[in-house]
C-alpha cells in the first residue's frame, strides 16, 4: 500500500494540506527531540564556570558584547578601502606597463593605452576622495554644527498647553 | 547524571568491548585540532596541514573554536602571560580532549630552561598531557608521528572498570 498526496484518486488515503504540515511539523519535532536526548543521555556533562563562559579566544570577557561603536569607523574603513584597492590593482598594473616587449610591438602605443585606463581608474577614485574631502568625514574633530536661524511658525505655547493640560493625569502625585 | 559512555561498567563485556571499538575508532579518526599557535613549532603545525603533509587524511580539520575540538596542540613556548590562556582554551574544550605538547618548549621550557623568567617549563604543569613530541621546532612528519601515538592512545581507552589491582588485592589475600 502507498500512501498519495494526490487528492484525484479517492481509493487512496487522503492527507489534507494542513495535515501534511501537521505531519512535517510532528516529524520535525520528534526528529531533533530524539536526537538532543540521545545526545543528552550519552554524552559527558562537566560543566565548570570556565566552560560556560563565552569563547573570546582565551581571554575573559568583559562586560557585555552590545558595545556601540562610534559610526564615524565606518566611513573611516570605507576610505581605506578605496586607497587600499587603488594600491591592489597598481601594482600588477606596474609590472606590465613598461613592457618593453609589447612597447616595441604596439611602437609604444602600449603605454599610452596602459596609463590612460589608469587614469581613468584613479580619476573615479579621486573623485571618491575629494567627496570625502569635501564633506569633511577626513577630519576626527568636526567643526560645531551650525544652527539654523529658522523660526518655527508653531508658538511654544501650543506644547505647553497640552503638557499643562496632561500635566495631572500622566504623573499623578503620590 | 553521568552521560552514558562517560561511565566505567563493571560487567556486559562483550557490548562494552564492541562498543569501545566503535566509540575509539570514531575519536581517532576525526580528531579536530584547534586553530592555536604559540611560536615557530606552529609553522611546522601549518605545514602538517599543507598539502605535502596533509593532516586532512587523518580525519584533522582545524576548528576555531574550544567548543568543536577534540585535541589541543600546544604548539611553542608557552610564556606566563599565555599560560592563563591556555589553561582556559582547555577548559572551554568538551570532553573527551587531548592534548599533544609540540616541541622542546612546550615539553619542559626549551631553551628557555634556565633563564626564561617569563617561560612556564612545561605545559604539563598547566594542563594534562597525553603526548609529547620532541624537537626544536618538530618537523610536521615527527608531530604526524605524535598524532600517531595519540591514535594508539585513544585506541586502548575502554569503558570497562580495570580490574588489574582488584585482582592483585585477590591474589594477595590468598597467599596470606
Amino acid at each position: 500500500m502507498y500512501v498519495s498526496l494526490i487528492p484525484m484518486q479517492k481509493t487512496d488515503l487522503y492527507f489534507s494540506p494542513l495535515a501534511q504540515i501537521l505531519l512535517f511539523a510532528v516529524g520535525g519535532i520528534l526528529f531533533t527531540s530524539l536526537a538532543l536526548l540521545t545526545s543528552r543521555l550519552i554524552r559527558p556533562n562537566r560543566p565548570n564556570a570556565q566552560k560556560l563562559t563565552s569563547y573570546e579566544s582565551g581571554e575573559t570577557p568583559q562586560g557585555l558584547a552590545w558595545i556601540q561603536f562610534n559610526v564615524r569607523f565606518y566611513v573611516l574603513a570605507l576610505v581605506f578601502l578605496l586607497f587600499e584597492v587603488e594600491i591592489v590593482f597598481l601594482f600588477p598594473w606596474s609590472t606590465v606597463f613598461a613592457n618593453t616587449d609589447l612597447n616595441n610591438q604596439t611602437d609604444g602605443t602600449w603605454g599610452w593605452f596602459a596609463f590612460a585606463e589608469m587614469l581613468v581608474f584613479i580619476v573615479v577614485l579621486a573623485m571618491g576622495l575629494a567627496y570625502v574631502w569635501k564633506m569633511g568625514h577626513l577630519d576626527w574633530i568636526k567643526s560645531q554644527p551650525q544652527s539654523s536661524s529658522y523660526k518655527s511658525p508653531v508658538p511654544a505655547r501650543l506644547y505647553e498647553d497640552i503638557n499643562k493640560k496632561f500635566q495631572d493625569s500622566t504623573h499623578p502625585k503620590v | 547524571m553521568k552521560g552514558l559512555l562517560d561511565q566505567q561498567f563493571e560487567n556486559g563485556g562483550v557490548i562494552i568491548t564492541k562498543v569501545d571499538d566503535l566509540l575509539n575508532w570514531s575519536r581517532l579518526s576525526s580528531l579536530f585540532p584547534m586553530t592555536f599557535g604559540l611560536a615557530c613549532c606552529a609553522i611546522e603545525f601549518m605545514s602538517t596541514g599543507s598539502t605535502v603533509y596533509d593532516m586532512d587524511r587523518f580525519g584533522m580539520v582545524p576548528r576555531a573554536t574550544p567548543r568543536q575540538s577534540d585535541v589541543m596542540i600546544v604548539s611553542g613556548t608557552v610564556t606566563f602571560k599565555m599560560a592563563d590562556r591556555i589553561k582556559q582554551l582547555y577548559e572551554q574544550m568538551s570532553e573527551p580532549r587531548y592534548v599533544i605538547s609540540m616541541g622542546s618548549c612546550s615539553n619542559c621550557g626549551g631553551p628557555y630552561w634556565q633563564h626564561g623568567y617569563h617561560v612556564v617549563k612545561g605545559v604539563d604543569r598547566i594542563i594534562p598531557v597525553d603526548v609529547y613530541v620532541p624537537g626544536c621546532p618538530p618537523r610536521p612528519e615527527a608531530l604526524i608521528g605524535g598524532i600517531l601515538k595519540l591514535h594508539e592512545k585513544i585506541r586502548s581507552e575502554s569503558r570497562m572498570k580495570p580490574t588489574a589491582i582488584e585482582q592483585l588485592m585477590n591474589k594477595e589475600s590468598q597467599h596470606v
